[in-house]
């Protein structure tokens, strides 16, 4: 089958691999019909995850139909359409019984790596790095599927691919980042980052109450995006002096209720911070660049909420721990517990609440992969989202 | 520690060092940290790693159904939550020859009577070490201790707890090992930084074990799709790198 590998840093290719197998009693094949770029994807396109090995198959979001069964799959058939969502959940464990999903604690086989770095390991994830598993990942033909009796959903034929695709990640995933925040009637939320992610966790926070919702990005298009489709307020962050003032004055001095980060390591950001994090990320001495991370902390209101969706991996330097202390932030993140909400937000899907495939600006094929990678990486012809049909 | 043990110490913590600085990456980052402690464990002749493995010259008050000498040997003690009934998971334990399903480096274990067995191990490089193991203690449902008995390669001694967990937990695991590795001391910290590390070991068997009572399976990756030609194994990799 053909699938796009991962080679180096900047280094992808579409490569024909072995067709994969059945491995364990829980597992299935599916014959992927859809599969799509995500902003994290970057960040190993980038080379700032580690233990990424050559030859490793990209992609954690995609979709398609059954075509084999371990023995012990009994509520799925071959030929059923279905959305995989990215983390790898055994479904038995105290934490997948308790809606804690992504802190599975039985689907990675190098959870010992994690454990080093960060006392305990989370799920496996599809195609990102050894860390996580080392799981094959989706964008390829074909794609092995671990608990395939508890993590696929079932689509109704009536729902094309487009529209339940970022059911997978991005939509559960701005989801939670609003649903974190608790949000309340009258509520203030500002989103960074008004990227895939940045721009669900803005249409979530309508959906679950907010009075007003803000988006802060630099891209133009991202930032359009934002105001027609989200129907938020926005802020060009190169345009104006400062973040913090101006949301304190949007907000009569008291600041937003709830900010998210939905950038994560690789903000862009400017400043003298900004040019910190560079250099020391350039030479691998903090592997995150963490400007927005920085402005949450110090934008938000007293005893508001920070929601993180935004990926972090490692150790940072000069954050504001003092201002979340002083204000007594409440800090909620970490990978989304999409298994916890697909259900509802099918739901929502299907009632036509919302169009998830409103941010699809490129359709391409899986050997576009290469190409579409750098363009997404760029933000180049105002691309937001990439879906890839194999 | 030894004289010779702390020159080794610190030659061989300096050579991590260098190498896991040459790599300029995480992983290459924390490779020069641990050469680092363990430079500073040679120069200063004292081992953190001794201390938490229970290691150390003076006698051991534990008391314990253990039939490696005092003194000597290796202490490995972990525990885990499996989401089952104690009783479950006594019985899947008691059956020993149930063991090598989860236990990575156990080839067997064939029951002979009711209290004795005999267990044959992967050892490091392809080898083969065997004995035999008694039953020394037991409690239904919350204890099961054994020694080796006889000529053995590997004295060793081991204990095996179930306790109910708070909160509806399951059942909290806690194995307690001793053992006498075929070089002694020295012998085992040097195969521990070659990848055989004992107490790593037991973690991964510990997290095995709970894989397969609580989901009828032990998550792997092997045998997968990949775009490399004959790709070796993270773990191979990453123990050639430490080497």
């Amino acid at each position: 089958m053909k699938a796009v590998c991962w080679f180096g840093k900047t280094d992808v290719r579409v490569e024909t691999v072995p067709d994969p197998k059945i491995l364990n009693p829980h597992d299935a094949i599916v014959r992927v019909t859809l599969t799509a770029i995500c902003g994290s994807d970057l960040h190993l396109y980038d080379g700032y995850i580690p233990t990424m090995m050559a030859g490793d198959i990209l992609g954690h979001e995609f979709m398609g139909e059954v075509v084999e069964l371990g023995s012990e799959v009994k509520n799925l058939k071959v030929g059923d359409r279905v959305i995989v969502p990215f983390p790898i959940c055994c479904g038995r464990c105290w934490f997948c019984t308790n809606g804690l999903w992504s802190a599975c604690d039985n689907t990675n086989p190098n959870a010992w790596m994690v454990e080093e770095m960060n006392g305990f390991s989370g799920a496996g994830l599809y195609g990102y790095s050894h860390l996580y598993g080392g799981y094959a990942g989706g964008q390829a033909e074909l794609v092995r599927v671990p608990f395939a009796d508890v993590n696929p959903l079932k689509i109704p034929e009536s729902l094309p691919d487009e529209k339940v695709l970022f059911l997978t990640d991005i939509f559960p995933t701005g989801w939670f980042a609003a649903d974190n925040c608790d949000i309340k009637p009258g509520d203030i939320v500002a989103v960074w980052g008004c990227g895939p992610v940045g721009l669900f966790a803005q249409k979530s926070a309508w959906m679950m109450g907010a009075s007003r919702v803000i988006g802060i990005d630099r891209f133009p298009e991202r930032l359009k995006l934002a105001r027609d489709a989200c129907k938020s307020e926005t802020i060009n962050y190169e345009q104006i002096e400062d973040v913090h003032d101006l949301l304190k004055t949007m907000t009569g001095g008291r600041g937003p209720d709830a900010c998210i980060d939905a950038v994560g390591m690789e903000a862009h950001g400017h400043g003298a911070g900004a040019i910190y994090d560079r250099v020391k990320q350039a030479m691998r001495i903090e592997l995150d660049r963490a400007t927005v991370l920085r402005q949450v902390l110090y934008c938000c209101r007293k005893g508001g909420t920070v929601s993180i969706p935004g990926v972090y991996g490692g150790l940072i330097d000069k954050i504001p721990f003092g201002a979340a202390f002083a204000k007594g932030l409440t800090l909620k993140m970490g990978q989304a517990h999409v298994q916890r909400y697909i259900r509802d937000l099918l739901g929502r899907i299907e009632r036509d609440e919302i169009d998830p495939s409103f941010l699809i600006t490129h359709r391409v094929r899986l050997d576009d992969a290469p190409e579409m990678y750098r363009t997404f990486r760029d933000k180049e012809d105002g691309c937001i989202k990439v879906v890839m049909k194999p | 520690m030894s004289d010779p043990e702390r020159w080794i110490s610190v030659a061989g913590g300096a050579a991590i060092t260098a190498f896991g600085l040459r790599r300029r990456s995480l992983g290459g980052l924390a490779l020069s940290a641990l050469g680092a402690a363990i430079v500073w464990r040679g120069a200063s002749g004292h081992c953190h790693v001794y201390e938490a493995l229970g290691v150390s010259s003076a006698p051991d008050d534990d008391g314990g159904h253990v039939s490696v000498r005092y003194g000597r040997g290796i202490r490995v003690e972990r525990s885990i939550t499996i989401g089952l009934p104690a009783p479950e998971v006594y019985s899947f334990f008691r059956n020993l020859e149930n063991l090598p399903r989860f236990l990575s480096h156990l080839h067997s274990v064939t029951v002979i009577d009711a209290k004795r067995s005999h267990w044959v191990t992967k050892g490091p490089a392809g080898s083969k070490a065997a004995w035999d193991a008694e039953i020394i203690n037991e409690a239904a449902n919350e204890l099961i201790a054994w020694r080796s008995v006889g000529n053995s390669q590997i004295d060793n001694a081991g204990s095996i707890h179930f306790k109910a967990a708070a909160g509806n937990r399951g059942t909290d695991v806690r194995v307690v090992l001793r053992y006498d590795p075929p070089a002694g001391k020295l012998g085992a910290a040097v195969t521990m930084l070659m990848g055989e590390d004992p107490d790593h070991q037991i973690r991964e068997d510990l997290r095995s074990l709970k894989m397969l009572l609580e989901t009828r399976e032990i998550a792997t990756t092997d045998g997968q799709s990949s775009g490399a030609p004959a790709r070796s194994r993270f773990r191979e990799a990453l123990s050639h790198l430490v080497r």
